[in-house]
């Protein structure tokens, strides 16, 4: 029995060392997806089935995965970012690795949701909206604008998650908004006031759902995920009327400028815009379609309806770092 | 002065020393390299950083970081070394009802991810815990120093409870029979006899779980703890700018030679040779009031350390299936660990070998040097070593990069500590006059390794293997990084369902994670007296 580890293991490293040579060499597009697989495996398998391109994915978190098409520069072996935030394609688009798209492309979505240079393009659109617990907390009382939650009685009661890319993302759409200082006075006051601090928007949601705390700032579609798996739950959605918190946050694609198959890249990207991925983007990943004409999931506010702050979403790559700072020098980090 | 020229008299009195070889170096030290090029790398873009770096390090959050992060250090590594210790001797010297049980039990937690740990604490506490359905009574929720505190205990005192007990077992009990001849109490005979005799194992587990403790994520950021590694990971997350996170980075290596430098300060000098392995020791009889007060604490650690962790990912698999999220088993995902595992174990291992014999029979302050860096490389990031690594790699290894043979060679070097620190302690017991002996008789250097010194320190360096394997099998942001593409393991596909809250289809993957750790570690833990 003894004998036999050592001879496994031999058989293992030649496996490895066989296997390295080849990679994956036999996909003819390699997409990096900051989007896990569990959201998108789907939809990537239907497109090899009707287009024929194989697709080697490597899936991780967004901002991870654009560290690492940075820290990759000319060598990155992706050909398509696929990316949950528009500031994990603004940090990959301003390091001037991604290519202008076709105007084929870009015309299909609203420019709002989209880079201002045609860098990247918005696939599907993310709210930002307060969860709330209905059994704690008033329809009526809460704020329109996300400034509100300053004020003295919504002390300690509005739960956010400052390492997570989304808030950060807000809080830099504030810093383009309302100036630096309203961004650093709205977080100190936050601090200050003790707002309970989670890792992520779903661990809010499921916090406020459970009773632990009266509302948080989150995206608006893991509510409507965690209903979807346990049937039924007690906490809504409040989407906010003006200002950075009504920010609609899309996720989106690029392609690499050193990419060696950009036709088979912009059929994906093309392919991501089509009518059939846009209503799977309503209904499996329940969130807003960007092109005209298909509808979001009915239990939501139409898009069209939801006030989101004018601004270039590629800025808000630029914002992060001031962001991160602010957030950081708050004693919320 | 050369040996050869030395005179016949005075090698006679004091044992030959060989100068180690260049080739043992070689291969003591190539192993360490998939880390610290990659963390040379970092180094590098600190120190171009200049004055903006001096800024960041002087900076009033890094100064509460750095207490924040040692605060926890020390409060983990204490408890780990006192439930470490206890559980260890209850098992091995005691009369304790089920002792084959509990040893497995105490060992177990190795095998489940800290952030799961976590999940189970923070499911348990709180008005929505599982504390109040099943007792009736809420306990507080748990967050923060006191949650990041009680689940890196747990996922670290294993590596005490493993060292000790093992040490435990291999000290010669007439030391602790003879004392207790002569009228000493059971307690006094542990503290004056026992625990003297264990400080190398002891120390080289609490070290572990201090390193470990410095370089955790999973378990840090569920409690929401500002610990460094969580902003380091917050630095590279959301920013464009790099120095930050590669400043803290740095700044988190200082800290664990600190910790180094604290542990060999007081090491002391002791050695404890014992050439053969010593008999059976008679078992000290615990009072019924102590047997029962000793079963309740071992039940306690039970519940908080496996029960919890495991019940809550058996209570969402049950979920999953009534809501229908389809929970599959994920073979290909487990390959992929295992294969990964092996390989970094059997790597890390076989590497161990030079290693242990540089630093214990050529002990000196060049290879002193190559144990302190093995053990901060432990405590790196693993965010840290992994984009250094895509960095350097991307560049200059050309179709290396992205295969699984680099993620091996990456897994074998930020584990080397516990494998060499398992074949060092094996080493240090075997008395180099049986070496001696062997060389004088007229067998060669590799023979005498082979023939006389492997076998008797076989036991250490399996249980440094499957150290690297548990720790290999729980990795989660080295492999996300520089895995091959479409390359999977469990604790990817725990991962990816768990960012999108998919809490059944998570379950499984961790479930099976569990189960797969468990079978060497139940070998490991039971295994017969030698």
């Amino acid at each position: 029995m003894l004998m036999l580890v050592p001879r496994l293991l031999v058989g293992l490293l030649a496996f490895t060392l066989l296997g390295a040579g080849c990679g994956s060499g036999d996909a003819d597009l390699t997409i990096y997806s900051g989007r896990s697989e569990e959201l998108v495996g789907g939809l990537i398998a239907r497109f090899t089935r009707e287009t024929g391109i194989r697709v080697a994915v490597r899936y991780g978190d967004s901002p991870e995965l654009a560290a690492t098409i940075r820290e990759e520069g000319a060598r990155s072996p992706a050909d398509v970012f696929f990316a949950q935030d528009p500031a994990s394609l603004g940090i990959v688009a301003g390091s001037g690795l991604l290519r202008p798209l076709p105007d084929s492309i870009t015309s299909l979505v609203p420019a709002r949701f989209s880079d201002g240079q045609g860098r990247w393009v918005g696939v599907s659109g993310r709210a930002r909206v307060v969860v709330y617990d209905p059994r704690r907390v008033g329809p009526a009382t809460l704020p329109d604008d996300v400034a509100g939650f300053a004020d003295p009685r919504w002390a300690g009661r509005v739960a956010i998650a400052p390492a997570n890319g989304s808030f950060v993302a807000f809080v830099a759409a504030m810093i383009l908004t309302d100036g630096e200082e309203a961004a650093r006075a709205w977080l100190e006051a936050l601090a200050r006031a003790g707002a309970p601090t989670y890792s992520g928007n779903a661990v809010i949601v499921a916090a406020v759902d459970g009773g632990e705390v009266d509302a948080g700032l989150v995206n608006h579609y893991y509510l409507l995920r965690r209903a979807a798996e346990l049937g039924s739950v007690h906490a809504a959605n409040h989407f906010l009327s003006e200002g950075p918190g009504a920010l609609v946050m899309p996720a989106g694609a690029g392609i690499l400028a050193t990419t060696d198959a950009p036709e088979a890249a912009e059929q994906f990207v093309a392919f991501l815009l089509s009518a059939e991925s846009q209503r799977y983007f309503a209904s499996e990943t329940l969130e807003y379609p960007l092109v005209a004409g298909i509808e979001a999931e009915p239990a939501l506010p139409p898009l069209g309806s939801l006030n989101p702050p004018d601004l270039d979403l590629s800025d808000l790559a630029g914002a992060l770092d001031l962001a991160t700072d602010l957030i950081a020098s708050a004693g919320l980090l | 002065m050369g040996g050869a020229a030395a005179p016949a008299w005075k090698a006679a009195e004091r044992p030959p020393r060989h100068r180690p070889s260049a080739l043992l170096w070689l291969a003591a030290g190539a192993v360490l390299l998939p880390a610290l090029v990659p963390f040379g790398m970092v180094l590098g873009r600190s120190l171009a950083a200049g004055g903006r770096a001096l800024g960041i390090i002087l900076s009033g959050r890094t100064a509460q970081l750095v207490g924040n992060t040692m605060l926890l250090v020390i409060a983990v590594s204490s408890a780990a070394a006192a439930v470490g210790i206890g559980a260890a001797w209850l098992t091995e010297r005691t009369d304790l009802p089920g002792r084959r049980g509990w040893r497995v039990v105490a060992a177990l937690p190795l095998v489940i991810p800290s952030y799961v740990i976590a999940l189970g604490i923070v499911s348990a506490g709180g008005p929505a815990g599982i504390a109040r359905e099943i007792i009736g009574i809420p306990l507080p929720a748990m967050r923060g120093f006191v949650g990041a505190w009680l689940a890196l205990t747990i996922s670290t005192y294993p590596f005490v409870y493993l060292t000790v007990a093992a040490s435990l077992r291999r000290l010669d009990p007439s030391h602790e029979e003879a004392a207790r001849g002569l009228g000493a109490a059971p307690a006094r005979v542990f503290r004056t006899v026992v625990l003297p005799q264990l400080r190398p194992a002891a120390g080289a587990g609490v070290l572990l779980a201090a390193l470990y403790t410095l370089s955790d994520f999973g378990a840090v950021a569920l409690m929401r703890f500002d610990a460094f590694t969580r902003v380091v990971y917050v630095q590279y997350a959301g920013r464009l700018d790099r120095t930050p996170a590669a400043v803290l980075a740095t700044l988190l290596v200082l800290l664990a030679l600190m910790v180094l430098l604290a542990e060999q300060r007081t090491r002391g000098r002791a050695a404890y040779h014992s050439a053969s392995s010593p008999r059976p020791p008679r078992l000290v009889a615990l009072r019924r009031r102590h047997r029962a007060g000793a079963l309740a604490a071992l039940s306690l650690l039970a519940t908080a350390a496996l029960v919890l962790p495991v019940g809550t990912l058996i209570a969402w698999v049950a979920r999953g299936g009534t809501a229908g999220a389809g929970a599959r088993l994920e073979w290909g995902a487990a390959l992929g660990s295992l294969t990964g595992a092996l390989l970094a174990a059997a790597l890390a291992a076989s590497a161990s070998l030079p290693a242990a014999v540089l630093v214990t029979r050529h002990s000196s302050a060049a290879t002193s040097w190559i144990e302190r860096i093995a053990y901060a490389v432990f405590a790196l990031p693993h965010i840290t070593v992994a984009l250094g690594m895509v960095m350097f790699a991307a560049r200059y290894l050309g179709s290396l990069y992205q295969s699984l043979l680099l993620l091996v060679l990456v897994y074998a070097s930020i584990f080397f500590a516990p494998a060499l620190g398992s074949t060092r302690a094996a080493l240090a017991r075997v008395d180099p006059s049986l070496e001696e002996a062997s060389r004088g008789l007229g067998l060669g250097p590799l023979r005498t390794a082979a023939g006389v010194t492997f076998p008797l320190i076989r036991r250490g360096f399996a249980a440094g293997g499957l150290l690297v394997f548990l720790l290999t099998m729980k990795e989660l942001p080295a492999t996300l990084l520089l895995r091959p593409t479409g390359f999977d393991t469990l604790a990817v596909r725990l991962w990816s369902a768990s960012t999108d809250l998919l809490y059944a289809r998570a379950a499984l993957p961790a479930l099976v994670l569990v189960a797969v750790s468990a079978v060497p570690m139940y070998l490991l833990a039971t295994r017969e007296r030698p």
